[in-house]
């Protein structure tokens, strides 16, 4: 079996969130790594591997800029097999149309029994791209599993939703996206940081992938980003002292604010 | 704030970055909840273990990371910075699973050192006792020869860690010669080894501590305790050259915590002068207050370099035992004043249990007392410099 983690190198979400003079979130002159959802993805791929009846390998795809290979690292680092590095120039500014387009190339090179993705990136955070690629490959999807069953080539999620809770099945090669409650990420060992510095990991352009570089990119985006204006500094709050109209006070605070 | 270190290869930078991540989630959120009611955390041994960070300067060959000791000590660092008790507790079992390493012999090292190393166990020290600490010459429990076996009766004294330990190294005495006659044994303790509670082997309650209360330290009591005789290291009476050369690396692990210690004071201090204002504006303004910031940086950016710079004699097969006892005295002291700095630049709410400053200064005053105290190491360094001038 072979299963193809998709994890993004995402500005760490922790540090202010800094933007290039093109309007697009800087990832280069800041700390990224490995997105935090993305490990739950990584994690759900090892433990399927670990209880695996049969061989089975794990390969981590990553599309962005060089300094995303410390996020390639990091998974090799926990126990990923190998990586697969998507780095082209060209990608620079993609929407998730494109992001999808790129990625779904490159699962079809490397081919795929199950491709496991997170539940959203924790920059661009649209929950899309996992929905595009099952659609652009032709598989199909079971996205947001809270908790998966593999038994064979047969997958098996939860699903929690606002009104109700989903069992969906459906059989490989499909598209599975997990959430972080479905396991606990493991941190990688010092053993697996010295044997992740041996596994293979491979760079690809648009070209090796056979992308034409004007379907991606800001250029070939469908949505542009005009502006950008950080949110206005928190402003000293209203103190509604309860004088027996505090309820009152609360409603008009929100009513005036259009907030009901 | 991230301390900038410079290390020897890329695979200890990922390393410290993987200790940075597991001390910054896992330890430090827990610290002032375990220290305040005396939890020894026995799973946060156990994840360390997992991630293969209580094996670190140890051989390959004997299931060790291989690393050298200036990338192991750096890693105490970071783990004590989060959580000093940790830190020490890191330390001790290093320092009860070096002397197997040093002086065992190749069959006991392949019989024990992987499962001492495997990341599960975890091993504490047993040299004090009641009536010896900075002479331990003076240790009374004594271990006699019986057939194949040695039959060991005393009290050993200030055993960090020791009931929850899974091994020890102890101490006894097999000869008269106050010197000469001190043995070393390796301990197993539980299931193949000693068993607690079945009356050879018992512990005190924990010492009712000033600080680093999350890590026990008790009597350990040995009656009548039969140890086969292939658990002694080295031969009879090399006892004191053991627990020295042991103390030697032990007192650099002790030199790294006391540095990561006074580093979380630092950036508590700093974090808290650009905070509070007084005046109109932020305390950090003051000159008065920025020269203390300044001598606090100071005091640990010196006692860094210095542990750093045993450790690397150390690597280097160079002596270092000198330089060892220095980078603990040094470092030890300036924990103290950086400590104490710290509550002073936080005023009154430095000395509330409302923030870490006043532990931070009660756990510093250890590591002037532990593994010799500063006055111990005070004679080291100059019975060193004397036998270097011919004295
Ligand atoms: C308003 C807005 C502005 C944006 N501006 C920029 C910008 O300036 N510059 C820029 O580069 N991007 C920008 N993006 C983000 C860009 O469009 C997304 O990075 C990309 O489309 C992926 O979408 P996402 O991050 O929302 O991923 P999601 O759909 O949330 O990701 C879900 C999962 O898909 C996988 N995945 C997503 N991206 C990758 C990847 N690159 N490699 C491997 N796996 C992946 C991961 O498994 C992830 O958990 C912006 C997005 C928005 C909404
Ligand atoms: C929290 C904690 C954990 C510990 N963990 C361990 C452990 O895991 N294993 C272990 O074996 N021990 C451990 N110890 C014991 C520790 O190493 C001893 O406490 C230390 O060596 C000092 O011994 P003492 O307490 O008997 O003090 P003493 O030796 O009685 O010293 C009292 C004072 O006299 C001074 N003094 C003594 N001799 C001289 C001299 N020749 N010249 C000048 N001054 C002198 C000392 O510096 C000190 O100020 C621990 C102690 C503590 C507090």
């Amino acid at each position: 079996m072979k299963i193809v983690v998709c994890v993004k190198f995402a500005p760490d979400s922790t540090a202010p969130r800094k933007f290039s003079s093109d309007d697009t979130v800087d990832r280069v002159s800041v700390d990224g790594i490995l997105s935090e959802l993305d490990e739950n993805a990584v994690e759900e791929a090892l433990k399927i591997r670990e209880s695996a009846a049969s061989d089975a390998e794990v390969v981590v795809l990553t599309m962005g800029p060089e300094q995303a290979r410390t996020a390639i690292t990091k998974t090799l680092q926990m126990g990923a097999d190998a990586g697969v590095h998507v780095v082209d120039d060209a990608i620079h500014g993609s929407d998730s149309i494109a992001s999808s387009r790129v990625l779904a190339a490159a699962l079809e090179r490397t081919g795929f029994d199950l491709a496991v993705c997170g539940m959203a990136s924790t920059d661009g955070g649209m929950s899309v791209v996992p929905a595009m690629l099952a659609e652009r490959l032709g598989v199909p999807q079971l996205t947001m599993a809270s908790e998966v069953k593999v038994d064979g080539t047969a997958v098996t999620i939860r699903r929690d939703g606002e009104v109700a809770t989903e069992t969906v099945e459906a059989t490989m090669p499909l598209v599975l996206s997990v959430t972080d409650a479905a396991n606990e990420p493991r941190y990688p060992s010092f053993k697996g940081i010295m044997a992740a510095k041996k596994k293979p990991v491979e760079e690809l352009t648009l070209g090796d992938l056979g992308v034409d570089a004007g379907e991606v990119g800001s250029a070939a985006a469908w949505t542009t980003v005009e502006s950008i204006e950080e949110r206005p500094a928190r402003t000293a709050g209203t103190i509604v002292t309860d004088d027996g109209t505090g309820a009152d006070q609360l409603v008009a605070f929100l009513a005036e604010r259009k907030f009901v | 704030m991230a301390v900038d270190r410079l290390l020897p290869t890329t695979e200890a930078y990922d390393l410290l970055d993987l200790v940075r991540e597991i001390a910054a989630e896992q330890l430090a959120p827990r610290a002032a909840v375990d220290e305040a009611s005396a939890t020894f955390p026995r799973d946060v041994f156990r994840l360390l273990g997992e991630a293969g960070l209580l094996s670190l300067p140890f051989d390959e060959e004997d299931g060790g990371g291989g690393q050298p000791y200036e990338v192991y000590l750096q890693m105490l660092e970071e783990i004590a910075t989060a959580w000093v008790s940790v830190g020490v507790d890191v330390s001790v079992h290093s320092l009860a699973s070096l002397a197997m390493s040093v002086h065992g012999t190749d069959e006991q090292r392949m019989r024990w050192l992987p499962s001492m190393l495997g990341g599960d166990q975890l091993g504490a020290y047993a040299l004090s006792e009641p009536q010896a600490g900075s002479d331990v010459a003076a240790i009374a429990t004594r271990a006699v020869r019986d057939g194949d076996e040695y039959v060991v009766t005393g009290t050993k004294a200030w055993v960090s860690h020791g009931p929850h330990a899974d091994f020890m190294l102890l101490f006894a005495r097999t000869g008269d010669d106050p010197r000469g006659g001190l043995s070393a044994f390796h301990i197993p303790i539980g299931a193949g080894g000693l068993e607690p509670g079945a009356g050879s082997l018992s512990f005190g309650a924990p010492e009712r501590k000033m600080g680093m209360t999350a890590s026990t330290t008790s009597l350990v009591m040995f009656d009548d305790a039969r140890i086969p005789a292939d658990h002694r290291l080295g031969d009879e009476g090399d006892g004191m050259r053991i627990a020295l050369s042991a103390l030697d690396s032990g007192r650099l692990g002790i030199a790294a915590c006391a540095t990561g210690l006074a580093q979380a004071a630092l950036d508590q201090a700093v974090g808290y002068a650009s905070q509070r204002r007084q005046f109109g504006r932020p305390i950090a303004e003051f000159e008065g207050l920025q020269f203390m910031l300044a001598d606090m940086a100071a005091a640990v950016e010196t006692a860094r370099s210095q542990y750093v710079y045993a450790g690397r004699l150390r690597d280097a097969g160079r002596p270092f035992s000198r330089q060892a006892s220095i980078a603990k005295l040094t470092a030890s002291d300036a924990a103290m004043r950086v400590t104490t700095d710290a509550v002073q630049v936080l005023g009154g709410y430095g000395y509330t249990r409302d923030f870490p400053a006043e532990r931070y200064m009660r756990e510093a005053k250890v590591t002037q007392i532990f593994e010799g105290t500063n006055q111990i190491q005070r004679l080291v360094i100059a019975r060193d410099l004397l036998r270097q001038s011919g004295l």
